[in-house]
């Protein structure tokens, strides 16, 4: 009723000449806060990826920007000439050693990922079982190496793992082996590089998700006669189910495409495919290639992202 | 119902070792005096006054600072519109399009964002030679492209979390949509604005993949600098470095909690 008789009052007020200002005014607002950003992004975002599609369909040439033009025409003479070259593409298919790098990167992803949910669950179950209190300090406790150089959080490991590094020191002197292990350049390392540096992004929707379960169903579930392992599998992990979707994306997704991780804990022969692009960019100065094997991984990426909205639209929907 | 606490308990307390381990070693070694990193040769500050003499570094870090602050700022203003239009604006055409196009940065690959954003800046100087090579600008660009999707995210969550009859009140009252944003949406969601800033700040900050596609020569940032020293092993350079750095953020942090816990706290008194 109070709503209904301020409206009144404005437009009371106000003549039709105002009125039709602020009417105006108001498109016009409206219009420009949706298109600056809108703009941005298309520019910046959705545009490039049109920019590198088109370059993967040209040939290196040794020129300033080192690609050929798709597009040739004279007017004059009039002709036009497009020169679509499929090659970059054949090229990755043919040679086993771009699709053993998809492969391996999607493979080291998968099972960080998988190692990533196992660590964290028991911590987000701990935090949201928590008091209140000291839910916020642990929270923050996880959060706060987010905050931190990712670069510099990634060399730490590399002063633990290396041969003479404190890890094998510790189990030297102790003891426990009596020869040095080799784990920095190795695919351990990466997986570790890995699982410590995503692991906020899987700690936080598993929190989040675990937070709001009701946790009489779980007493309700002993009372009935559950054990504790069935209660949890029957009951906790599918509330926190949308937690884990979620938390595996944010972790699976960047880490196909990671490279600071692979190059600075991996081996030379550690194969993943965002190392790849950059060398093919950095080294070999073969943009058209680097461009193939983005448009690729990009096509291997959308689809988990595609398939998993989906199911996650299909679940609200019922 | 305890045992099972207790294996909970020490599962992640070891997940929290695990977090804070290597960042302790990383602090406690950036004091040790002998260049091998493993021997311990006594407490020094030796690799700290290194630090401050190596021009490379400092230099690095400046330009590094300036990215940080200018791309932050502008990110903080597109993100607000982003996350402002996604939680407040009926539907529109293109809403799932703009919807799509600010979560994706979020997870895309950096060498694929950085890889594009450079064909993107040598097509663009191609055509309308405009920008005339790469260096900090195009940095800037493309770091206020990716920060303004976690800001966006982030005042996107807070908004919906809002309670919108301060809103609807001031607009009953004849609020014009501009003063109804700056006088009441805006300091509603400050805390969310402010903590997309600070994020968008370390995004910068910390990136190299993203610069090193899109920066030109004689503009390393103190991330490339970083590498190209890390590449070829442990640095005691670079330990002090890392320490300066998580201590700003421990303090920074626990500031903000302390900040926070207080206004809680002021919260219940009032209730």
């Amino acid at each position: 009723m109070s709503t209904q008789t301020g409206s009144a009052w404005v437009e009371g007020s106000g003549s039709r000449l105002a009125k039709y200002n602020i009417f105006k005014r108001l498109n016009w607002g409206r219009f420009s806060v949706i298109a600056v950003p809108m703009l941005w992004l298309a520019v910046f975002f959705f545009i490039p990826f049109l920019v590198v599609f088109k370059i993967s369909l040209s040939e290196t040439a040794i020129a300033v920007p080192p690609y050929t033009a798709l597009l040739d025409w004279n007017l004059d003479e009039a002709f036009i000439n497009l020169k679509l070259n499929l090659g970059n593409y054949l090229f990755l298919f043919e040679d086993s050693f771009y699709i053993d790098a998809y492969l391996s990167s999607i493979k080291i992803a998968a099972i960080s990922t998988v190692l990533t949910l196992l660590i964290a669950f028991p911590i987000a179950y701990m935090i949201a079982r928590s008091k209140p209190t000291t839910r916020a300090l642990l929270l923050s406790l996880v959060i706060l190496p987010f905050w931190t150089s990712f670069l510099l959080r990634v060399y730490a490991w590399m002063g633990f793992l290396k041969k003479n590094g404190l890890i094998n020191e510790f189990l030297l002197s102790t003891g426990i082996i009596d020869q040095p292990l080799i784990m920095l350049q190795t695919d351990f390392a990466v997986y570790i590089g890995i699982v410590y540096t995503y692991l906020p992004f899987m700690v936080l929707p598993l929190y989040s998700a675990l937070e709001k379960m009701d946790i009489t169903l779980l007493e309700a579930a002993e009372d009935l006669g559950s054990k504790p392992a069935t209660s949890f599998f029957l009951i906790t992990v599918p509330m926190a189910m949308p937690g884990i979707i979620a938390g595996c994306m944010l972790v699976f997704i960047p880490a196909v495409g990671e490279f600071v991780i692979p190059a600075l804990l991996g081996g030379s022969d550690t194969l993943m495919i965002g190392r790849v692009l950059w060398d093919e960019f950095f080294l070999n100065r073969d943009w058209p290639m680097a461009s193939a094997v983005a448009v690729v991984m990009l096509i291997v990426l959308v689809l988990p992202i595609m398939m998993i909205r989906n199911s996650q639209g299909k679940e609200e929907a019922v | 119902m305890k045992r099972r606490s207790l294996f909970l308990n020490t599962t992640a307390t070891m997940g929290f070792i695990f977090l804070y381990a290597p960042m302790i070693a990383l602090v406690v070694y950036s004091f040790n005096k002998s260049k091998l990193v493993t021997v311990w040769g006594g407490w020094s500050l030796k690799w700290y006054g290194e630090l401050f003499r190596n021009d490379q570094i400092i230099d690095a870090a400046l330009l590094s600072f300036k990215i940080a602050f200018i791309s932050a700022s502008v990110a903080v203003v597109l993100g607000t519109m982003a996350g402002f239009v996604l939680s407040r604006f009926r539907r529109f055409r293109g809403k799932m399009l703009l919807a799509g196009w600010v979560s994706a940065p979020l997870v895309m690959p950096e060498v694929i964002t950085g890889l594009s954003l450079l064909l993107l800046f040598v097509a663009m100087e191609g055509a309308f030679g405009w920008p005339a090579g790469r260096g900090t600008s195009t940095i800037i660009i493309a770091h206020v492209t990716f920060c303004m999707a976690y800001v966006a995210v982030i005042v996107q969550s807070r908004l919906s979390q809002l309670d919108e009859t301060l809103e609807e009140a001031a607009m009953d009252l004849g609020a014009k949509p501009s003063s109804l944003f700056f006088l009441v949406t805006l300091p509603l969601i400050m805390p969310a604005v402010i903590s997309g800033w600070l994020l968008s700040f370390t995004m910068s900050l910390d990136d190299l993949v993203i610069a090193s596609f899109v920066s030109g020569p004689g503009n390393s940032t103190l991330p490339m600098v970083i590498f190209s020293k890390v590449r070829l092993g442990v640095s005691p350079e670079v330990n002090a470095l890392a320490t300066l750095m998580i201590a700003v953020v421990a303090i920074g942090v626990t500031a903000a909690m302390y900040q926070m816990r207080r206004q809680a706290k002021l919260l219940e008194k009032q209730g």
